[in-house]
């Protein structure tokens, strides 16, 4: 699977790093950063968890 | 489950309420009752990209509400009362028709409506911001360009749509009944960053003051709003005002029922409110042993988990299962001008408040707050990344000391 993420819709809540640090991570700056785009099938829950707990409905996962 | 559900309320709560059935294994019919008669949407966005124009409709759409579930929508229909013996359910259609539906378990999320100004029904120009339509409404008023908006409470919503209206280059008076914003949330330290952030975006800020009346004159035979007279003794000429003074609980309908209604459904600590009956979202009231109190939050995300925890609650019966305790950590967000103010937890406004990262004078800051040596809320503005962090320690059963020995370290 592949994480994209809409960065115009981003509002940087942080809501996904609090879900999924390995993978999401909001730095100094405010803005997100993505540190794994192809994340391993073990995170998929919470990859999912943090699809559906975005504020802004920023994040989508594409199957490869 | 072959059981048939009625959700009473498409918006956050009951739709992932029903998705979370739907999706763990409720076979039966599904039915979503909710009076609003637009498909489910997002509401933070009313205030916020909506106003500003934006976003449009189509885009604040929640993605469960279109996902294929075989959801029994009634869209545009009032649920008017409820009969828990014999499981039946009265439902009034848009055109004012009655009928019943029967159930085997319900779920109440019908959540809230915005409060109003006594004796402002009919004035043209008045404002509430709720509902899709209400936020449309304005939006369109705003297009026109009006002179000055008045907006009556600087809560979350009331600031949120003063800071859209400046974004749309209008003038802007806020006026609060309190002697700062926020206040009874955030206590007066933070209510005086708050009231400084609108003084800094060019708001015109009536602190302290109340609403005598509206004013109103007779524009193209139609009564219009014209200015509001306050309790300070000045008069404010509006073109537009909006009303964001809170909101008053979909309880209606469940006088009468048995269920226990104060200030909310009162359920137990799984959103059980009875037998077959669970709760979630702004209308459930859970005694919280987190907080050591009951709690009744009206928070985004809270809504999501509620109506996900609620659902399991039903399944649970349905499967034989151990029920699981819903006390999550409240956590908001609200964005105004280019601040973004964040909160985790649920402090009283009496509580000490320790500024541990940042500096309230650049607005860019964390503060903890503390009930003796008991962490009860983190708060931050532009900060967050330390916000979702340091929410984690509330999890970690963390003090105050020490969280604010952590704070010190991010």
């Amino acid at each position: 699977m592949r994480i994209v993420v809409d960065f115009d819709l981003c509002e940087s809540n942080a809501v996904c790093m609090g879900i999924a640090p390995e993978i999401f991570e909001v730095r100094d700056d405010d803005f997100l950063y993505v540190l794994d785009e192809n994340p391993p099938e073990s995170m998929r829950a919470k990859i999912e968890e943090s699809v559906q707990r975005c504020p802004k409905q920023a994040i989508s996962i594409v199957e490869d | 489950m072959n059981s048939t559900t009625v959700i009473v309320g498409a918006s956050l709560a009951g739709i992932n309420a029903a998705r979370t059935l739907r999706l763990q294994g409720q076979a039966g019919p599904i039915i979503v009752v909710d009076a609003d008669p637009e498909r489910p949407y997002d509401r933070p966005p009313l205030s916020k990209q909506m106003l500003t124009g934006e976003w449009e409709a189509e885009k604040i759409l929640l993605p469960a509400g279109k996902e294929d579930l075989g959801l029994d929508f009634r869209l545009g229909v009032r649920a008017k009362g409820v009969d828990l013996g014999t499981r039946q359910i009265t439902l009034e259609n848009a055109g004012g028709s009655i009928e019943t539906a029967a159930f085997d378990s319900l779920v109440i999320a019908s959540g809230a409506a915005a409060r109003r100004l006594p004796d402002s029904a009919g004035i043209a120009g008045v404002h509430v911001v709720r509902t899709l339509a209400d936020s449309l409404a304005l939006r369109a008023e705003l297009d026109a360009g009006p002179s000055r908006v008045v907006v009556i409470g600087a809560g979350f919503i009331g600031a949120e749509v003063a800071s859209s209206c400046r974004k749309r280059g209008l003038e802007v008076t806020l006026v609060e009944a309190l002697p700062l914003p926020l206040e009874r949330i955030l206590g007066p330290e933070m209510g005086r960053v708050c009231a400084q952030v609108h003084i800094e975006n060019g708001v015109d800020l009536r602190l302290g003051t109340g609403v005598l009346q509206l004013e109103t004159a007779i524009v193209d035979g139609v009564e219009r709003v014209a200015g509001v007279a306050l309790t300070d003794g000045t008069t404010v000429a509006a073109d537009i005002v909006v009303v964001g003074i809170g909101v008053t609980l979909n309880t209606d309908w469940l006088e009468g029922s048995g269920l226990t209604l104060e200030d909310g459904v009162v359920c137990d600590n799984t959103l059980l409110a009875a037998p077959g009956v669970v709760a979630a979202g702004d209308i459930a009231r859970y005694p919280s042993a987190r907080f050591g109190r009951m709690l009744r939050v009206e928070h985004w995300e809270t809504a999501i988990a509620g109506g996900e925890a609620a659902a399991r609650r039903l399944l649970a019966d349905a499967n034989g299962d151990t029920p699981q305790v819903f006390d999550p950590i409240p956590w908001f967000w609200s964005d105004q001008y280019d601040r973004k103010i964040q909160l985790a937890g649920r402090p009283m406004p009496t509580d000490q408040c320790v500024v541990v990262h940042g500096s309230t004078d650049e607005f860019r800051f964390v503060a903890l707050y503390g009930d003796g040596d008991r962490l009860t809320g983190v708060l931050g503005m532009n900060r967050p990344r330390h916000v979702i962090q340091l929410r984690a320690l509330f999890e970690e059963g963390a003090s105050f000391s020490e969280a604010c020995e952590r704070a010190a370290t991010l």
